[in-house]
């Protein structure tokens, strides 16, 4: 039995020092819901786990002139019965409630879904769209992050071994904005995303979009924040040209293996259907003509 | 390897105990503190056998460190009942035959009383998708989503 020591620091500071301290892997814990199963399957082998949930500011959510902070460890249950959240940023929120069951919601966070680093992770893609900030700190001190330079591969981030991510900032929206996201599974509940799609939008009066940030998951090593996606819609109303414009932008993104969920093919194909019905749901929140969840 | 001395609340009353970094909550209920309600099915969150509650929150506790249960409130499927009084979910499991080999029983049961502790009069729909973390290999569910739907009638003080 190797020894695994645990600390439940109060301070970040402390938190730091002894992710610095340690000779071996030091693993940050938030809810643990993969981190528990990878310790167990003995694919990672930590020399201690650092619990972040006592950190001041860590959990809950707070509103400043428009714009969220989202602490790190924040539950999923928490972060979907926020109704701030529910009505400025519907599709971070429906992404993150797809992620697991209710035991799982219970815990997981958008800290751990991002720095687990699956390409498929639920939550991910939503907070590309989002152009949410990662507050991460570290001995060098605090330094501000946009989420889509935190994953690095999979399984791999570009955090430091003494880094955390405190909280996220998500912005102040103007009016008319609003995004979603979507994933194909073969079910309806506890499967994980064949392709995943997060689009944020904000129209003008006409309902002609004037930005826009895209994001696809599992169909890259990484989840992708796809640009040529964005540039299809500025400038455009969501009709039939530019919806197959997207659909072609989203494919030409895609860059998937073939694997048991699905062939390179087929997630190639779902990635251009998804982009036009994420985009759909998103133009239509974005106008005030529907709030409601997709799922 | 030194253990940690951890000091809980376990189903309404003061507890205490030593385990190990790698224990989780449900190792330490089953084998240190001897609540062996909770099963291990799967022990990476997929099954919903081990589900506890956690200062009101529903959890897997395969999922869950016993060190992390520091300052907590638990509550177990051996809580829920109120002495020799099955609770009504209790109740209507065994009237409605909800299980049949009765493993997977005490983490729906639980999950069930975290939903209705919730939402008091949820729709079927709603039950479905609360519980879709529980699995049950026996009944084809449909047994449980009525003893379920009974029960929160019941628990809403309707006659059934």
């Amino acid at each position: 039995m190797t020894s695994l020591s645990y600390a439940a620091p109060t301070s970040v500071d402390a938190a730091v020092k002894l992710l610095a301290g340690a000779g071996g892997v030091a693993k940050v814990l938030s809810g643990g819901t993969d981190l528990l199963v990878q310790m167990r399957a003995g694919r990672v082998k930590p020399e201690i786990i650092v619990d972040t949930k006592k950190i001041p500011g860590i959990i809950g959510i707070r509103e400043e002139n428009g714009a969220f902070v989202i602490g790190a460890g924040t539950p999923g249950a928490v972060v979907e019965a926020h109704a701030g959240l529910n009505k400025a940023w519907p599709g971070i929120v429906e992404a993150l409630d797809l992620i697991g069951s209710t035991q799982v919601q219970g815990r997981c966070s958008l800290a751990g879904n991002l720095c687990n680093a699956s390409p498929a992770a639920d939550s991910v893609p939503a907070l590309y769209a989002a152009g949410a900030i990662a507050v991460v700190v570290g001995s060098k001190g605090k330094r501000e992050v946009p989420v889509e330079q935190i994953p690095t591969g999979p399984g791999r981030t570009s955090l430091g071994k003494d880094e955390f991510i405190l909280e996220f900032k998500l912005p102040a929206r103007p009016a008319n904005s609003s995004d979603a996201y979507l994933r194909f599974i073969p079910r309806t509940e506890m499967d994980i995303a064949v392709v995943g799609c997060g689009i944020s939008v904000t129209l003008d009066a006409n309902g002609v979009c004037t930005a826009a940030r895209c994001s696809l998951g599992a169909v890259a090593p990484t989840v992708l924040l796809v640009k040529e996606m964005a540039d299809v819609l500025v400038g455009h109303k969501l009709d039939a040209d530019t919806l197959a414009k997207l659909d072609a932008a989203a494919q030409a993104a895609a860059k998937p293996i073939s694997d048991k969920r699905g062939t390179a093919e087929y997630r190639t194909k779902v990635a251009g259907v998804l982009a036009r019905r994420v985009a759909a749901i998103a133009f239509d929140r974005a106008a005030g003509k529907a709030t409601g969840k997709t799922h | 390897m030194s253990k940690s001395h951890v000091t809980t609340t376990i189903n309404g009353e003061a507890a205490e105990f030593l385990c190990e970094t790698q224990q989780t909550l449900l190792d330490v209920l089953r084998d240190v503190v001897g609540l062996t309600g909770a099963k291990e099915g799967c022990a990476s969150g997929d099954c919903g056998a081990c589900s506890v509650l956690i200062d009101g929150t529903l959890v897997c506790s395969c999922l869950v460190l016993g060190v992390e249960a520091e300052g907590k409130s638990i509550t177990t499927i051996e809580g829920i009942a109120q002495g020799d009084h099955l609770h009504p979910i209790q109740q209507k499991f065994l009237e409605h035959a909800a299980l049949q080999c009765g493993f997977c029983t005490p983490g729906l049961i639980v999950a069930t009383k975290a939903l209705l502790d919730e939402n008091p009069n949820p729709t079927e729909t709603e039950a479905r998708y609360w519980l879709a973390g529980n699995l049950c290999r026996c009944t084809g569910y449909d047994k449980v989503i009525r003893a379920v739907m009974d029960a929160a009638a019941v628990m809403r003080g309707e006659t059934v």
